[in-house]
């Protein structure tokens, strides 16, 4: 960010929610960068910022797709970079078309899109056909002018509500960016991802920053800031339905076999320039099989892949609760997880708890989501679930590694032992399976897959409440191992040798590697090969702050993905003041950042995990559309400016399917827009921050932040309690009469916004009604994030409160 | 020598009383009044903050066992030394009278909580796990072989460090639980 010219910060927070990522916003501001703000409420981000713009919530693809068109209509683009790395030039099918909010292919019966007319038009070798000069009629950039055109600053205002002239200063000022020596870079958060077009807003923010040319460069980037401080390490580690460590997909029941699995999801590619990565598919989950099963994985029982399970529906976060309500998952293991607050219409959530038989939480502290059982306004004695709260120690109480948001993969140091009989994460993990595996010892039905789980992490074969699992061996399996004395490129490796790079990862069996991303962590066997723990803060030699010798980034220490699109064809840096990679051309190598693959500059296409290897203007694999086109919330106050579509025709319809206690709220009933978000103070669903006697001394309560309009048309004042409601459940805090909520002037009517910190609930030092009751089940077409961020709801004083 | 504060923090952890007091005092009677500073005698360590993403680094000081104090670490590349309000409270998650120290279980229809070891949870949690499982395992669907079951849920990992999510991962998918989610998705 400190080499950025102008920043764009939009579904984030950054000055409230990562303060200390906002010091390099500082940074750069002092050098005369220009900081944008695009939000609901005027946020302190809003106040640090150079130009805030209004923006009602639910409303970013009219946003950006406006600015997209600003950036086409006045050829502010990268051209040089558009032609030579994006898609731009590819010819699309003659049987695509986009009519009334519809792409090509919609089947409204099961409302999914048959993508293959969004096809790239192939030549007689399997290439996409392309046109350089970006002329032809059915070239992505052409279908793109004419697609984005419809977005015009006057319509996009009508649609967001925000100030035309501020609107236009935004659009002016960032797309400035395209000039090779100026740099943009934008920053997002969940104000961004939950929407039920969560997924193709950062598609808009895609395409702009590729039109620009700032994706791979010093200060540019699509930034993604993550509220969790492992969630980028435990998605890595495949804690998701749909995905295994690495990013591999979990399998579903069409993945007969291993053969099938792999020939499934490896994507060919018939450019020689290009790299396609994800080619290395079958070394990568043969390797995760040999980590996961050893000497039981092995070719005759097909690396054991029948062991994984299989999939065969949707099982993401609200099928989950949805499944459970309806009184189909027996057992809840909850590690370090509070649903019953963080979890969206947490009313039916929280009721969804009951029918459990049992359920474990892990936790530091009581939650709310441990104690449903005797939450208030339930009765104990109805509820029959059995709940085992298991004591989980603190950060400082063990040792592993986390990675941020920027893929640096940081260790951490045990200080002290675990307070009173609390233990490691770890430690609970691995006495959970080895009790399982006991009880599995004599019966059970298909014991295999739990008895072959290779698992010896230096401790013994029972449980010992003394002795830790050697978290050292664990990470060591994570980059895996070399199974048998080999050859590898010309490499000889002994058995048991650590693989040094993912690389040299084989699918024959002779390595294995728990999660092929972090393969070069801990390339030897001595504490002092682990990557992540070191502490050198000698700069690379492009003097950028990329700090290569502080802890580890995946994949392979590179620190700026996409980095080779930062050169022209020859490697030279588009800019270089600020270069991230260049050729060496007497040397014959790169100098600067790890480059993504060390091949001479046009040997290989920049976009490596793209099989074309190029990046994607326009999008085959979304379920939603091949562009980003706007649709309304589920629940809006107004109907939707831009077709007849009033939602995203992809998104599953809960309150069509499960209509109990999915209500959906109308505008009459509810004409106010509602969303909700964070302090500083406090942490996501509170049970690490209301705990402590400190935060919860400088934010005790719940607050509704309300404009000064609104609340004087309802009769509210500073300081009055104050009731929200939506069709889903109601709940009470204190009025915060602010001007940071304006009204927005919207194509046919006034409309206003509220918001709602959601950290609290009935447990902890200070507690209150949580915000989640408020909210909807419904999700992002591709991702399945609920919908937190914009629903309606109505706001009254209470009656006899203060 | 120039005391940088990094170094400074290493010698007074390290050394006597009276040489980190003369680094700011002339005299006795000046020492007497500057309080000894909290981290004498400490032992440090590094660690990253554990609330957002950002990765901040710390310095964590611990004296017979226990933490007396937690700080950012000047030297970390990223936060340089600061913290935010939550990151600045973190001992108040390490020394904390809410913290649970036991194991803790509802039976059915019970109000209360009662007491309960480890050695008695771990293989009723098991038998639990294994009862579920065994009633909802699902070797076929059609014809095509799925070993799953669809009875037990995981929830929770962001948490987690990542070895610990690696396990969970790996527990869980031997398990046969497809229901897997944690905050990514929310």
């Amino acid at each position: 960010m400190v080499h950025s010219n102008v920043a764009m910060i939009i579904g984030s927070n950054v000055v409230e929610n990562h303060p200390v990522a906002a010091k390099w916003l500082t940074r750069t501001k002092e050098k005369g960068a220009i900081i944008i703000s695009v939000d609901p409420r005027y946020t302190r981000t809003s106040s640090f910022a150079d130009i805030y713009c209004k923006m009602r919530s639910g409303t970013d693809i009219a946003f950006v797709n406006g600015m997209i068109n600003y950036a086409l209509q006045n050829n502010y683009i990268h051209r040089d970079y558009v032609v030579a790395y994006t898609n731009a030039s590819f010819i699309i099918s003659d049987k695509y078309s986009f009519q009334d909010g519809l792409f090509s292919g919609y089947d409204p019966s099961t409302r999914k899109y048959d993508r293959a007319s969004w096809a790239y038009e192939l030549d007689a070798q399997g290439n996409p056909q392309k046109d350089p000069t970006l002329q032809h009629p059915r070239c992505v950039f052409q279908i793109m002018k004419k697609h984005f055109a419809r977005y015009d600053s006057e319509t996009v205002c009508k649609i967001t509500g925000s100030p035309r002239d501020i609107y236009e200063q935004v659009c002016r000022v960032y797309t400035s960016t395209w000039a090779p020596d100026r740099v943009g870079v934008w920053l997002y958060a969940m104000g961004t991802t939950q929407h039920t077009h969560g997924t193709q807003n950062i598609r808009a923010y895609s395409i702009l920053q590729l039109l620009l040319g700032n994706v791979g460069m010093a200060g540019g980037g699509i930034n993604a800031l993550r509220g969790e401080s492992n969630v980028q390490g435990s998605t890595d580690m495949g804690l998701l339905f749909h995905l295994l460590p690495g990013y591999l997909a979990s399998p579903t029941k069409a993945d007969a076999n291993l053969a099938a699995y792999i020939k499934n999801y490896t994507p060919k590619a018939s450019d020689p320039k290009s790299a396609n990565w994800w080619g290395n598919y079958s070394k990568y989950i043969t390797s995760l099989l040999k980590a996961w099963y050893g000497e039981q994985a092995t070719r005759e029982n097909d690396f054991a892949f029948h062991y994984l399970p299989k999939r065969s529906a949707d099982y993401s976060w609200i099928s989950l609760f949805e499944t459970m309500y309806a009184g189909q998952i027996k057992g809840l293991i909850c590690f370090g997880q509070n649903p019953a607050v963080g979890g969206p219409n947490a009313n039916k959530e929280r009721l969804a708890l009951h029918r459990l038989e049992w359920m474990v939480s892990v936790d530091l502290w009581e939650t709310e989501t441990a104690s449903f059982w005797k939450r208030p306004g339930v009765n104990p004695a109805d509820i029959a679930t059995e709940v085992f709260l298991l004591p989980a120690c603190s950060s400082v109480e063990k040792e592993g590694s986390i990675s941020n948001s920027g893929r640096w993969v940081q260790w951490r140091h045990k200080a002290v032992e675990p307070i009173g009989e609390a233990k490691s994460d770890l430690w609970i993990l691995d006495a959970l399976c080895k009790s399982v595996k006991q009880e599995y010892a004599s019966d059970g039905v298909f014991p295999a897959p739990i008895l072959h789980l290779a698992w010896n992490y230096g401790n013994g074969e029972s449980v010992d409440a003394h002795r830790e699992p050697d978290v050292q061996l664990v990470a060591r399996e994570v980059n895996g191992n070399f199974t048998r004395d080999t050859s590898v490129q010309g490499k000889a490796f002994q058995k048991n040798d650590q693989v040094p790079s993912f690389a040299l990862l084989q699918d024959d069996g002779s390595s294995s590697s728990g999660c092929w991303i972090y393969c070069a962590s801990y390339p030897g066997l001595e504490a002092k090969d682990n990557q992540m723990a070191r502490r050198n803060k000698q700069d690379a030699a492009n003097n950028i702050g990329l700090y290569p010798s502080w802890a580890w980034c995946w994949p392979m220490n590179r620190r700026i993905l996409y980095n080779r699109a930062s050169v022209d064809a020859n490697g030279n840096p588009w800019d270089a003041r600020r270069w991230v990679v260049r050729w060496n051309t007497e040397a014959k190598r790169w100098e600067g950042d790890v480059p993504d693959g060390g091949w001479p500059p046009q040997e290989k296409l920049p976009f490596i995990m793209k099989p074309e290897g190029y990046a994607g203007l326009w999008a085959t694999s979304l379920v939603d559309g091949p562009l980003p086109e706007h649709y309304e919330p589920l629940e809006s106050p107004v109907s939707n400016l831009m077709s007849s579509q009033q939602v995203s025709p992809a998104i599953k319809l809960w309150h069509t399917s499960n209509k109990e206690m999915n209500l959906v709220g109308d505008f009459a009933r509810f004409p106010i827009v509602g969303t909700t978000y964070r302090v500083s103070e406090h942490w996501q669903a509170g049970a690490m921050t209301r705990n402590l006697p400190w935060l919860s001394e400088l934010v005790p309560d719940v607050f509704v932040e309300i404009g000064v309009d609104l609340a004087q048309q309802k009769g509210i004042e500073n300081g009055n309690r104050v009731i929200v409601e939506t069709a889903r459940g109601k709940m009470e805090g204190y009025a915060l009469v602010t001007r940071r909520f304006e009204p927005f002037q919207l194509h046919d009517k006034v409309v206003h916004e509220i918001g709602i910190i959601w950290h609290f609930g009935y447990n902890g030092l200070v507690q209150g009604d949580s915000a989640n009751v408020l909210t909807p089940h419904i999700g992002d077409a591709n991702t399945m994030i609920p919908e937190f961020k914009a629903f309606l709801c109505n706001v009254f004083k209470k009656e006899g409160g203060a | 020598m120039t005391i940088s504060r990094r170094n400074f923090l290493g010698i007074t952890s390290a050394s006597a009383l009276g040489t980190a007091i003369s680094l700011f005092a002339s005299s006795k009677a000046e020492a007497a009044e500057i309080p000894a500073i909290k981290t004498l005698h400490s032992k440090e360590s590094t660690t990253i903050c554990p609330y957002c993403a950002v990765g901040c680094g710390l310095i964590v000081s611990a004296r017979d066992g226990k933490v007396v104090n937690i700080e950012g670490d000047p030297d970390h590349p990223i936060s340089e030394g600061s913290l935010c309000s939550k990151g600045m409270s973190l001992y108040q998650v390490v020394v904390n009278e809410r913290r649970l120290t036991k194991l803790l279980y509802r039976a059915p229809h019970s109000d209360k909580w009662e007491e309960k070891s480890w050695q008695w949870a771990l293989p009723e949690i098991a038998k639990r796990i294994k009862k579920t499982r065994d009633a909802t395992f699902l070797a076929k669907e059609g014809d095509s072989v799925v070993n799953r079951t669809e009875g037990i849920a995981c929830l929770g990992g962001a948490a987690l460090d990542n070895e610990e999510c690696y396990l969970y991962s790996k527990l869980a998918r031997g398990l046969g639980i497809t229901y897997l989610e944690h905050q990514a998705r929310i």
